[in-house]
């Protein structure tokens, strides 16, 4: 019995350090709409080519990508969601969260607008024209970041969604996009996300632009204290060329169908 | 209709065109396949073969098991080697999770019941005379065995392929194990997911041609393994 387990875990060592050998991974855990535009794809091969390294993406919503940070699963975390941020730095598993870049949310519906949002004056007028209507509304309903700020509109308009009429995903923005578009229902979804998808959905903009619609992105490390395996160095060289003059340049740059997705602010602040 | 037709005839180009992203999912889903499916069937045929060979009490009670395991939903089984291989689990250290051989060792949790059970089917299917038989003739224990083995070895291939197949169909594993990560865990079925919840329609039915190509390959195979 004793050699079978020492068998067993000489196997799982030396399974263990086939990944390790072929070069320096870092892990990132990042939010599905940075990862579906297409935007991560652009950003992170010139950062890969210039330290030798290969960034490892797992693309989940932005309260998976925290709790994985929390676990000390991933070593960066790049999400939306600035209460839950601040939350995880206060809380020692982040450090030197830095802001990336912001774009905002957008109400999609039908065009033929069976609940009159279009009519509406701010976006929790328009989340309580849906409710007194019934018309179907698509949750993401998987604390993403876009999650969080649906909820926040709901409080806002004093109403709490419950009903045939209110649908709980669970899934990514793009699902959650295409099954609006087949349920002709409304939801809330990023700009990047929309624009991405904008040729395989025929729901459109109906409200846009409130202040209360505003969508920005941070990157955190997760910290060494915490987790001393997490490789902090490589993470930060991340966080600055992301938040850099090529970081930013690529960001800026990056455009589907001519139109950008996302946008960089002023100054890469720290906080 | 159009929708469909279109569809498959992107998904033919995309195939053709021989796309990165594609040749990545296909091979990594065929080596941790590939692996799980070895380290199953080192487990998988001593157990079945053992049970099968002995009389034990219980016994019927550890073949129901064996029954039941093969029945596990695949996402059960990534959920508890999450909770082993999470940073906060108790092979934390190891670094595995996100990784391929994470992937693997879901698999093998997956595949040796399977394996198991179909070796424990053909040394029940096999003449019962073939182990006494071998006995009395001299043949030590093993020998003994080993006899029994080549008389049931398409039974054992068998295993070893409904083993493959239940690795290399399933998503759930593939999915929190490894994380769908570009290039590195993405395999056919994880990409097939992905794909669809970008709408990529045509993208996941080229993977999905794909998936079933192997499959046919991998029973082609087998069939001429047989006829030999």
């Amino acid at each position: 019995m004793r050699n079978l387990e020492a068998t067993f875990a000489i196997l799982l060592l030396a399974l263990a350090a086939l990944p390790a050998a072929a070069g320096e991974r870092l892990r990132v855990s990042t939010t599905t709409s940075t990862e579906n535009s297409g935007l991560l794809a652009v950003l992170l091969p010139p950062f890969e080519k210039k330290f030798g390294c290969k960034v490892d993406v797992v693309a989940v919503g932005t309260g998976k990508a925290l709790k994985l940070g929390e676990a000390g699963d991933v070593d960066v975390v790049f999400v939306h969601a600035r209460t839950l941020e601040d939350k995880f730095v206060a809380s020692g598993f982040g450090v030197n969260r830095r802001d990336v870049m912001y774009n905002d949310f957008v109400l999609l519906g039908p065009v033929d607008d069976p609940a009159g949002v279009g009519r509406t004056s701010s976006a929790p007028d328009a989340f309580r024209a849906i409710a007194a209507k019934g018309s179907p509304f698509i949750s993401r309903g998987d604390e993403s970041g876009t999650h969080q700020k649906e909820k926040e509109i709901w409080a806002s308009a004093g109403i709490v969604p419950r009903g045939v009429w209110y649908l709980e995903a669970g899934q990514g923005m793009g699902e959650v996009v295409m099954m609006a578009t087949q349920k002709r229902g409304y939801t809330l979804s990023d700009r990047g996300t929309y624009i991405a998808f904008r040729k395989k959905t025929d729901l459109v903009v109906l409200r846009q632009g409130d202040n209360n619609l505003w969508n920005p992105y941070g990157i955190i490390a997760v910290s060494p204290k915490r987790h001393p395996h997490v490789k902090y160095d490589l993470a930060l060289k991340l966080i600055d060329f992301v938040t850099g003059p090529e970081g930013r340049a690529l960001i800026a740059g990056f455009k589907v169908d001519g139109e950008p997705l996302f946008f960089v602010d002023g100054e890469g602040a720290q906080h | 209709m159009d929708f469909l037709v279109s569809s498959f005839a992107s998904a033919l180009r995309l195939i053709g065109s021989f796309s990165p992203d594609v040749v990545d999912a296909v091979g990594t889903s065929l080596s941790v396949s590939a692996g799980a499916t070895v380290f199953a069937a080192l487990f998988g045929i001593p157990l079945g073969l053992l049970v099968g060979l002995s009389d034990f009490p219980l016994k019927r009670m550890v073949v129901t098991l064996l029954n039941t395991l093969m029945a596990v939903p695949t996402v059960v089984v990534g959920l508890l080697v999450y909770g082993f291989l999470s940073r906060q689990g108790p092979l934390g250290v190891l670094g595995l999770l996100f990784t391929p051989t994470a992937i693997v060792i879901g698999g093998v949790l997956l595949a040796a019941p399977i394996v198991a059970n179909y070796a424990l089917a053909s040394v029940r299917g096999a003449d019962p005379r073939i182990v006494p038989t071998a006995l009395t003739l001299g043949a030590g224990r093993f020998q003994a065995v080993g006899t029994l083995v080549g008389e049931i070895r398409f039974g054992i291939l068998a295993a070893v392929i409904a083993g493959f197949g239940r690795v290399v169909s399933e998503v759930g594993v593939a999915m929190m194990l490894g994380g769908n990560i570009r290039g590195y865990t993405r395999t056919m079925t994880t990409a097939i997911a992905l794909e669809t919840s970008k709408g990529e329609f045509a993208f996941g039915m080229a993977l999905g041609i794909v998936l079933m190509m192997v499959a046919l390959i991998v029973n082609l195979f087998l069939n001429l393994l047989q006829q030999r």
